[in-house]
């Protein structure tokens, strides 16, 4: 197989695609400058870079959902202007999106009617997707409501719905980032199926070991630019990560791991309704968390992470004040602030709108989550709750300055910031109050590599200073890294939490399958 | 017999013009705009098929006027909210203020001068029939519209490719973007016909349900056919039972005044108004059906991503 | 060619001042047009709506009197707006404190006090309140859609005050036209100077815009507010409830309003009667987006709004432009200050429908 596969790019025909000089800017930036790189067909091409370093815009032109500033795009040797999504489906362009362009409240057969240009009978189109998935060994429901399927079934829709142009290219965005270990191996299957049907397949991701897997070919961007190509296959996993970042990647120092004190949060048999009808129900979970600690919960997007997030931080509240507690304190029914003002501090996953206001300055973002537990500093007069803005002032330029976050004026609105440094902030900004208690949804998701790092070890910092922490994430590489045990999120139930060291991704990757598995393999 | 063929026909004619501007709104509120200028695209209609149907004599050229100055009316609105990506609550609110205006000003010398009614088309035979006859057969053009209209639209949203395109961008405008799926081309069309609606329905209130012209005389159906869209869970047949339910509340406080039941009139007239209250509180209890229902993206401004 | 816009980084300073100074711009280019097409002289009209009114010292006076209320209804529309809360039946929370306000001194006429025009003005902010807190409830407990309640609830007030005065307060001694018996002395707003009809309705409405700006610029209550409109999710982070903030917001506007209807009950009119309801309630909306919901610059705004009344007054009069240009003009107005606010968040870029390659 891989035989055939190298006679192929040997060979010196016309690659499928083409990309001469291709350059976008947004205002003043560059977003792509000068991308030369080319997909032979037949080929599985890995397109690898940090976020930010310009691989989805690439592929947005390539997929006509923008239009390049300057340069040009060859198929089959022929010069074409894709002008939109449509047009590079006739072309033979199928793409398979990160964050998936799905209708929540369609059905699975009219979301991907929505793809076909012409007038298509939707029974037609369930026909035609019940077969493709059988094929292809991808169980679908064309009658289901999307709202009501799982992360993991969702992608199977979008890569469906790419199918059924019969594309001679697939463009995949980070496709593995939402499955579990085994569901990821499926997926691999079915893209070595497709490559032997001669299709061609652009693989963006920043795995690399997938990448080294999968992929016979690499184009390596940076900062909008194309700094390197290579043979995945004949590289390692540092020297491919050093290509992509520019520069070797601090490790991680583990201080004094070990000791660990009294239980700082206990959650006893905690259960929530969903308050809305796509929200998941948590049932039943108990958990502790002690001093010294760094527990991690794994888990595929969408089992109940943000809802159990929400119910730790009291944004969501208990009826029984007993299924939360905060240093021995019941604070079931406690609002945030008042769990704050036990110790306790919180980083959502989301960053804009949810941690972060995106209009409002860094200091009012600081003022955000801390009015309550720094109240004495950050507020005066009394009952006037006049604010206190030197004092604001003074905490947002002291996390700044622990964090590094890189800005581009001396207050600007937190949506200007890149995604890694507004997250340095948000961290920083519970951090610098030294909580007993820290819960982190997500620490680096969509950040780059030299934040990743740099909040990871602060999270061990704190650990080892004797706080609790309690760390949500989908990562399994970061995960192994920091956890001291873990424990695994799944149709809203959590396992029992194991030490870090007795943990494998197989124990789980069947841990995350457990309960989501009738619902994930019927249909 | 004949006293309750008559109540029913003007129970109709009550009812129509919310069914119309309804009907119009659901398509706007499907594609994920929320226009709350109902009320000033629907008074420019009713000035503008006034003052056509007074200088053409015809009572027909004054609906298609109606017609036409809605949609064109509601340009405004669109220009703002989707090319300058204005916030949609403020800018109904504007569209409203300057109808009414506007109309005040187009309609200062037609006050007080007889209108042309657009008669019912009383269709030959079948409109003898006894009781149902005159009902189902006996009314005027608009009436048959506003009926023909939202069964079209059941059809298009539901049966169509176009309309499964415009329930898509009303869902998410960014995964409509991401397929490339025209999301400002398809709401600037959805916003026009909804304004063709409400222009329509302001032409029937003064050429069918009062033909003549009073400065305001929308009072507040506009608003009206807004909550009548929530009420229907924006579902066309929904919308049906709730105009007529509305078009009877309407037509009974008039017969409850004229019977002289001693209630102060002021009462009477509010209860509308407080009957639409009431039902929005009522739908809106029932939340699961409301957020299913209610287009995800509805009253949120889109802005191409770079 | 068509329009595209590139999101500013920041909030742009220049545009938020020059915004509305470009939409009055355009106002008064739109209003020379509407008096060319009216065959009027665009200079002469432009001049007797807003320049006329300024150098004679009775329409300064009027001014004052029309941008008192419109100028108190839109600092309590400010708070709303920008917690997210859509109140729009400003004009029945007017209505009702005018009426809750006139309560006292129509069923106890005979009482003279110095206690009766506190009162007076308590209770017609309490009136206000009371009405807005009921779209305010719904929406809090119900999740009913504010925009629509509180503007059915207009509706229900104009009626209700319109039965009071033709029914139960009727004046019996007038003369069959529907109001109540004129207040006494002690019920009535002092005027200002010694002539003219200027309040002290004015002097409350700065005193209530400072406070009001105090509130929202330097307090945590402010920074609530501002959070919760602009992101409830962050504000439930925050520790701010959004269902509390809904019923803050409707108090505040719906007192203010209150306030603005007994402020004209008892300072312009001295009675109430059926013609309380001119649509201020409306036109504060105007003011409150012209103002850039800011309260010092409400303040100002409701003094160009209440120019353009009393210059469509003169209008009418010396050129016989017809009173309603002046909701036309207002409403065109509001246009131009929505379309220009744009430029604050968003470079506005024409671009040629060819792709310019480089």
């Amino acid at each position: 197989m891989a035989g055939k596969d190298q006679l192929k790019t040997n060979a010196k025909q016309v690659p499928l695609l083409e990309t001469k000089g291709i350059t976008k800017i947004f205002g003043e930036l560059y977003a792509n400058n000068g991308v030369d790189f080319a997909i032979q067909e037949g080929e599985i091409h890995a397109l690898l870079g940090e976020n930010g370093a310009g691989k989805s815009t690439l592929v947005k032109i390539l997929f006509g959902s923008l239009q390049q500033s300057a340069g040009e795009v060859f198929w089959k040797g022929q010069e074409v202007h894709v002008k939109s999504p449509s047009e590079a489906r006739t072309l033979g362009i199928g793409m398979v999106f990160q964050h998936f362009s799905l209708f929540e409240a369609l059905t699975v057969a009219e979301n991907i009617a929505l793809s076909f240009d012409a007038d298509v009978e939707l029974s037609d189109v369930s026909e035609k997707a019940r077969s493709l998935s059988a094929q292809y060994g991808l169980p679908l429901d064309p009658d289901a409501l999307v709202g009501d399927l799982s992360v993991g079934q969702r992608q199977r829709i979008e890569i469906i719905r790419c199918l059924m142009q019969d594309p001679a290219l697939i463009i995949l965005d980070e496709p593995t980032s939402v499955l579990t270990p085994q569901e990821a191996d499926t997926l691999f299957e079915t893209l070595f199926r497709l490559r032997e049907e001669g299709r061609s397949i652009l693989y963006i991701s920043h795995r690399l070991e997938e990448v080294q897997r999968l992929c016979s070919a690499a184009t390596i961007m940076r900062h909008g630019e194309v700094v390197d190509s290579c043979d995945p296959r004949e590289e390692t996993a540092g020297s491919l990560a050093s290509k992509m970042v520019g520069a070797d990647v601090e490790g991680i120092e583990h201080k004094t791991a070990g000791k660990t004190g009294e239980v700082v949060l206990a959650l006893n048999n905690l259960s929530m309704g969903t308050s809305h009808p796509f929200a998941i129900a948590l049932k039943k979970i108990s958990l502790e968390v002690r001093q010294g600690e760094v527990v991690c919960i794994a888990g595929i997007a969408g089992n109940g992470q943000g809802e159990l997030f929400e119910a730790i931080s009291g944004e969501d509240r208990q009826d029984d004040p007993h299924q939360v507690v905060i240093r021995g304190t019941d604070a079931g029914h406690m609002s945030i602030s008042r769990r704050r003002n036990l110790g306790a501090s919180f980083v959502p996953e989301e960053r804009l709108g949810h941690g972060a206001v995106p209009e409002m300055s860094l200091t009012d973002n600081m003022l955000l989550a801390r009015h309550a537990s720094d109240a004495s500093e950050f507020k005066k007069m009394g009952r006037l709750n006049v604010i206190a803005q030197s004092a604001i002032v003074a905490a947002t330029k002291r996390v700044n300055e622990v964090m590094d976050v890189r800005k581009s004026a001396e207050d600007p609105p937190a949506g200007a910031l890149s995604g890694g440094n507004l997250q340095k902030f948000i961290v920083g900004r519970e951090l610098d109050r030294k909580p007993s208690f820290m819960l982190v949804n997500q620490p680096t998701w969509g950040v780059d590599a030299g934040a990743a790092a740099h909040i990871r070890q602060s999270l061990l910092d704190l650990a080892a200073s004797g706080s609790a922490v309690l760390v949500i994430s989908q990562d399994l590489d970061e995960i192994f890294e920091i956890a001291t045990s873990i424990a695994v999120m799944a149709d809203g139930h959590l396992s029992s939490p194991a030490p870090a060291a007795d943990m494998t991704r197989e124990k789980i990757g069947l841990l995350m399958a457990s309960s989501g598995a009738d619902q994930g393999q019927a249909a | 017999m004949d006293v309750w063929a008559s109540i029913i026909l003007s129970v109709c004619a009550a009812s129509t013009p919310l069914l119309i501007a309804a009907t119009g709104e659901l398509v706007v509120e499907r594609s994920g705009v929320l226009n709350l200028g109902v009320e000033g695209m629907m008074i420019m209609g009713a000035v503008a098929a006034f003052a056509t149907a007074q200088v053409t004599g015809n009572p027909y050229l004054g609906a298609v006027a109606a017609v036409i100055v809605g949609a064109t009316f509601s340009l405004l609105f669109a220009f703002l909210t989707l090319t300058l990506v204005a916030n949609q609550v403020a800018t109904g609110l504007a569209l409203t203020i300057l109808g009414l205006g506007l109309s005040g000003m187009i309609g200062e010398s037609f006050v007080g001068h007889p209108g042309v009614r657009m008669e019912a088309l009383n269709i030959p035979v079948l409109s003898d029939i006894p009781v149902i006859g005159k009902i189902v057969f006996g009314q005027d053009l608009i009436f048959y519209l506003s009926i023909a209209l939202l069964a079209g639209v059941a059809w298009f949203l539901f049966k169509t490719r176009a309309g499964l395109m415009l329930r898509s961008v009303g869902d998410s405008h960014n995964s409509a973007h991401a397929l490339g799926i025209q999301v400002i081309k398809i709401r600037y069309m959805a916003i026009l016909f909804g304004g063709g609606c409400a222009g329509l329905a302001g032409g029937h209130l003064s050429l069918v349900y009062v033909p003549q012209w009073v400065e305001g005389m929308t009072a507040g159906r506009g608003w009206i056919a807004l909550a009548l869209v929530v009420f229907a869970s924006w579902r066309p047949g929904r919308l049906l039972v709730g105009a007529y339910l509305f078009g009877a509340v309407t037509i009974g406080q008039f017969h409850v005044q004229a019977i002289g039941v001693p209630i102060p009139a002021q009462f009477l007239t509010s209860l509308p108004y407080l009957a639409t209250i009431v039902v929005l509180v009522l739908i809106a209890r029932n939340r699961r059906l409301t957020m299913i229902n209610t287009p995800a993206a509805l009253g949120t401004s889109f802005v191409p991503d770079r | 060619m068509r329009i595209e816009l590139q999101k500013r980084p920041d909030i742009s300073k220049l545009y938020s001042i020059l915004s509305p100074l470009i939409a009055l711009a355009l106002m008064v280019v739109a209003g020379a047009i509407m008096f060319i097409l009216l065959g009027k002289n665009p200079f002469h009209g432009l001049y007797v709506y807003f320049i006329e009114p300024l150098t004679d010292p009775w329409s300064r006076e009027q001014i004052l009197v029309k941008a008192t209320p419109l100028t108190l209804i839109a600092i309590g529309l400010a708070v709303c707006f920008r917690s997210g809360n859509w109140n729009i039946g400003a004009e029945g929370q007017y209505l009702i404190g005018g009426m809750f306000g006139a309560m006292i001194p129509v069923l106890f006429h005979g009482w003279e006090s110095p206690l009766l025009l506190p009162l007076m003005l308590i209770m017609g902010m309490a009136g206000g309140a009371l009405y807005g807190f009921i779209p305010a409830i719904l929406k809090s407990r119900f999740g009913t859609n504010e925009i629509l309640t509180s503007l059915m609830l207009v509706y229900v007030a104009q009626q209700f005050v319109d039965w009071v005065v033709r029914g139960p307060w009727r004046d019996p001694q007038g003369m069959g036209f529907p109001g109540t018996k004129s207040f006494n002395d002690s019920g009535l707003l002092p005027k200002i100077f010694e002539f003219g009809d200027a309040h002290y309705g004015a002097v409350i409405a700065v005193i209530a815009a400072v406070a009001l700006w105090f509130m929202l610029s330097k307090t945590l209550k402010g920074f609530e507010i501002a959070v919760l409109g602009q992101s409830p999710r962050a504000g439930r982070f925050a520790g701010f409830s959004a269902k509390q903030m809904t019923l803050f917001a409707f108090l505040i506007s719906g007192a203010m309003a209150g306030l603005a209807g007994i402020g004209e009950v008892s300072g312009t009119v001295g009675k109430l009667d059926d013609k309380l309801s001119l649509g201020y309630g409306f036109a504060a909306i105007i003011v409150a987006f012209l103002g850039r919901l800011n309260p010092l610059g409400i303040v100002a705004a409701g003094l160009v709004l209440a120019l353009s009344y009393i210059g469509g007054e003169a209008a009418q009069i010396s050129i016989g432009v017809s009173d309603r240009a002046t909701r036309v003009f207002q409403g065109l107005l509001l246009f131009f200050v929505l379309a220009c606010d744009t430029l604050i968040h968003y470079r506005v870029v024409l671009v040629s429908s060819v792709k310019a390659r480089m």
